[in-house]
């Protein structure tokens, strides 16, 4: 077989916390670091698996785009839409800054 | 006085029908039920007696009147945590979601109201369905009523055991790797994983939207036809919902017999890793379909051997996808990060999916994060899709000549609570048989065959049909359980320990 394409250290997994959002604390990092090369090992087999010549299925039944007519229809009011905000104002969600400069 | 917590929905549906009993009387003995029992099992996130009752008392007054109703109507059920339930408390097992009440329900919830079920509750199970053994739960483990020392299986330990517990004789179960035909084995109660696309996902929180569909979680065949008929056809609402007419599965559930039926036993899923007391109550009910006139022989899927890991990669792929949007902007829970200043939303959204995600489920965000990024996309994430497709072929080769495939549902029966907790790996390969099932969309149903002789737990046998042939399942399933009951003299679960019933 192909050697897996490469391994995870804990600078990856710093960088995929990243990605993903998620600020991991540096005990999770550590343990995680350590738990994913063997996962890794053993679904890399996958690679083994099938040629060039084999599609990739996405869907296990055939899926095709679906639009539906263009007609009004009941939908969430303003305020149902806004009960589980962790903070609104106006009729619209309250967010944090979206820009990092203060 | 019988216990109207012991009968099957079929029957409480006949007694409902001819007025023998009420569905108020019923529901509130299940009430009592998990009032006195669910204490030392945790099936139960959330129980809405109230809201039950009314429903009950609102299907009752219908019947009263003449009303033509569902023929399940007033029967109650217990729903998983992971369907969006209008007004009722939607946590997906996760403190993400802590208090969060849907505005809107399920395709799957809006069919069990609009039937006139009353719902009991919601419940248990592992963090956005990503275990296989309830343990994962932010809201703690559910225990199995068999040995409450011992796991449910999972991801829907809950409502398996509620079902087993004789808490519900019916309940919503969802499987997007064995997360219904797992519990069900595990405790000695009937799963059915519909074929994908036969159940609306609409309103089901996804975890893997390829892979997810939701299906009935109950003590006989019988009552799984009943409730699968209930929840299954096309939904406009799913873009993945199949259009064709629902297989006719409670005909199949009463009809129950393999005479001629080809049946196919999977080789690759036995031997090394399956616990001999699972092996043998396989190959002792696979002997007694062949008494009642199936056809059995030996099937090789070759390709069986990359679907765990396709599937592990596949799954946690398309869940950090799916994950994405708990951002803690529009719902769900908000953490600003200690001692920062005036944070930005990625600092507060990265904050908060620290402290609202459990390690499971970052475990699996962080792996699909990487078989998805740049440069390993192909390796990983491409090269599962392609096993995808080859062991679609095979099971199709397979099926070409025989009508049905088994294989015992898990290669081992319940484990002690915390055994695999801190190895995943080990936690993940007891999912080798179920998964599959869910690569390829094909329907899958576990139904118990005995107790293994070294613990005296309950084994599952599955059965497998091709794409759209779920009738299949419930046909041989029916017969089985029947040679079964015939053989025991009673059902399994009449041989369960009695629980302690607290006052």
């Amino acid at each position: 077989m192909s050697e897996p394409v490469t391994g995870i250290s804990r600078d990856d997994v710093v960088h995929l916390a990243g990605l993903a959002r998620i600020d991991l604390s540096d005990a999770e990092l550590d343990h995680l670091a350590t738990e994913l090369p063997a996962i890794l090992e053993h679904v890399a087999s996958v690679q083994e698996a099938a040629g060039d010549d084999v599609p990739a299925m996405s869907h296990p039944v055939p899926v095709d785009n679906v639009f539906r007519e263009d007609v009004v229809r009941p939908s969430l009011a303003p305020e149902d839409a806004l009960a589980a905000a962790p903070a609104s104002d106006q009729q619209r969600f309250l967010v944090p800054k979206i820009l990092g400069e203060s | 006085m019988t216990d109207l917590t012991r009968k099957t929905a079929d029957e409480l549906a006949r007694s409902l029908a001819s007025k023998e009993v009420s569905s108020v009387e019923v529901t509130q003995a299940l009430v009592d039920r998990i009032g006195a029992v669910d204490g030392q099992i945790h099936a139960f996130l959330h129980v809405d007696a109230e809201g039950a009752l009314a429903t009950a008392a609102d299907v009752d007054a219908r019947r009263a009147n003449g009303e033509q109703l569902s023929y399940l109507a007033g029967v109650p059920i217990a729903v998983k945590d992971v369907l969006a339930t209008k007004g009722l408390p939607t946590t997906c097992g996760s403190k993400m979601l802590d208090g969060w009440i849907p505005p809107y329900d399920a395709t799957v919830t809006a069919k069990i109201k609009a039937a006139g079920l009353p719902i009991l509750g919601k419940t248990n199970m592992d963090e956005f369905a990503m275990g296989s053994s309830t343990e994962h739960s932010a809201y703690g483990p559910t225990h199995n009523p068999w040995d409450t020392t011992r796991i449910p299986g999972g991801s829907g330990g809950g409502s398996a055991a509620a079902v087993a517990a004789f808490e519900a004789p019916l309940a919503i179960g969802t499987d997007t790797g064995g997360s219904i035909r797992q519990p069900g084995a595990l405790t000695g109660t009937v799963g059915v994983k519909p074929t994908y696309g036969g159940v609306s996902r609409y309103g089901l929180v996804a975890m893997a939207s390829s892979l997810d569909q939701a299906g009935p979680v109950t003590r006989t065949v019988l009552d799984a036809a009943l409730l699968h008929e209930l929840i299954a056809g096309h939904d406009p609402m799913d873009s993945t919902s199949i259009p064709d007419a629902v297989p006719a599965v409670v005909a199949a559930a009463r009809r129950a017999d393999v005479k001629g039926l080809r049946i196919g036993i999977v080789k690759e899923l036995g031997g090394e890793g399956f616990q001999p007391g699972v092996e043998a109550r396989f190959n002792e009910a696979v002997e007694l379909l062949t008494s009642a006139g199936a056809e059995v022989v030996e099937v090789s899927i070759p390709s069986l051997k990359y679907a765990l890991g396709a599937y592990y990669l596949v799954m946690p792929s398309e869940a950090s996808s799916n994950l994405a949007k708990f951002d803690a902007m529009r719902y769900g829970v908000r953490v600003p990060p200690a001692g920062v200043d005036d944070p930005s939303a990625e600092q507060v959204m990265a904050s908060s999916r620290d402290a609202g995600f459990g390690d499971e489920v970052k475990r699996r965000i962080i792996l699909g994060t990487y078989a998805l990024s740049s440069g390993y996309y192909d390796a990983y994430y491409g090269s599962a899709q392609k096993v995808r497709t080859v062991l679609s072929r095979d099971f199709t080769a397979a099926f070409a000549g025989v009508d049905l495939l088994v294989s015992p549902t898990s290669p081992t029966t319940a484990y002690p609570l915390g055994d695999k907790l801190d190895d995943p790996l080990a936690m993940y390969l007891g999912d080798v048989a179920t998964i599959p099932a869910n690569l390829i969309g094909i329907p899958g149903l576990s139904l118990p065959v005995g107790l293994a002789d070294e613990d005296d737990l309950p084994v599952g046998l599955q059965f497998l049909a091709p794409q759209k042939a779920d009738d299949r399942l419930y046909n041989a399933a029916a017969a089985l359980e029947r040679l079964l009951e015939d053989k025991w003299g009673g059902t399994l679960l009449s041989r369960a320990p009695e629980l302690e019933v607290a006052r």
